[in-house]
């Protein structure tokens, strides 16, 4: 099973799809990065040769940021807007949905599970 | 949908007259604007506007940051009281 920058790339999917378990790679990076290796999309990620992983590794490694340093460069432009305290800031600051969806129902993913007002929950006892 | 790149930054050209004229005699003095929609260029830093939010207009001292950005982006316009204060919530929510 090969390892790229700290994660392992699931056995049997093909490569394009491996290669997006990787923080910082989706689908459009991952065909990217394949083209520019001539490397098939189509072989799934077992049947890879080690030359292959290295090209890839290496490839990773010189031109994109992934996994920490990807995460740290998406939290420092969240922490951007927070300071400069522009809408979009603001929003994330309270945990609100940032796009300018709607937030009479739904959006709880950002806003976290539902809280019970008082007068229900004194009913359910 | 964003702006077309063709077309360049839409910046409020009296802001910016207005703008060069302060940067030009050096003042600093906080200029009222409704120009919301006016995208801050690097020649805005430094100055502080008076952003008109619909109601009253709120100072936005513009730092290098903020380049880019729109000025309606941080005069909010929206004002929240939250929900659920322990008084009120009992005495208006009777199901």
């Amino acid at each position: 099973m090969p390892r790229i920058s700290g994660v392992d790339l699931p056995r049997n999917k093909r490569v394009e799809i491996a290669l997006t378990y990787i923080y910082g790679i989706g689908r459009a990076l991952s065909k990217g990065i394949l083209t520019k290796t001539g490397i098939d999309l189509d072989i799934k990620t077992d049947d890879l040769t080690e030359a292959q992983v290295k090209q890839i590794r290496d490839l990773i490694n010189d031109e994109y940021k992934v996994e920490g340093p990807k995460r740290t460069e998406v939290q420092m432009s969240i922490k951007r807007l927070i300071d400069i305290g522009c809408y979009r800031g603001i929003r994330h600051k309270r945990g609100m949905p940032v796009r300018g969806q709607n937030t009479r129902n739904n959006s709880r993913t950002r806003r976290g599970r539902r809280k019970v007002s008082v007068s229900i929950a004194k009913k359910k006892e | 949908m964003a702006r077309s790149l063709k077309k360049g930054p839409y910046i409020d050209s009296k802001l910016l007259s207005r703008v060069e004229e302060l940067s030009k005699t050096r003042q600093k003095k906080v200029i009222k604007t409704w120009a919301r929609r006016s995208m801050i260029p690097p020649e805005f830093v430094g100055h502080t506007f008076a952003v008109h939010n619909g109601r009253k207009f709120l100072p936005v001292f513009v730092t290098e940051n903020m380049v880019g950005h729109k000025l309606g982006e941080f005069s909010l316009t929206r004002t929240f009281r939250s929900h659920g204060g322990k008084k009120s919530e009992r005495g208006t929510k009777v199901k």
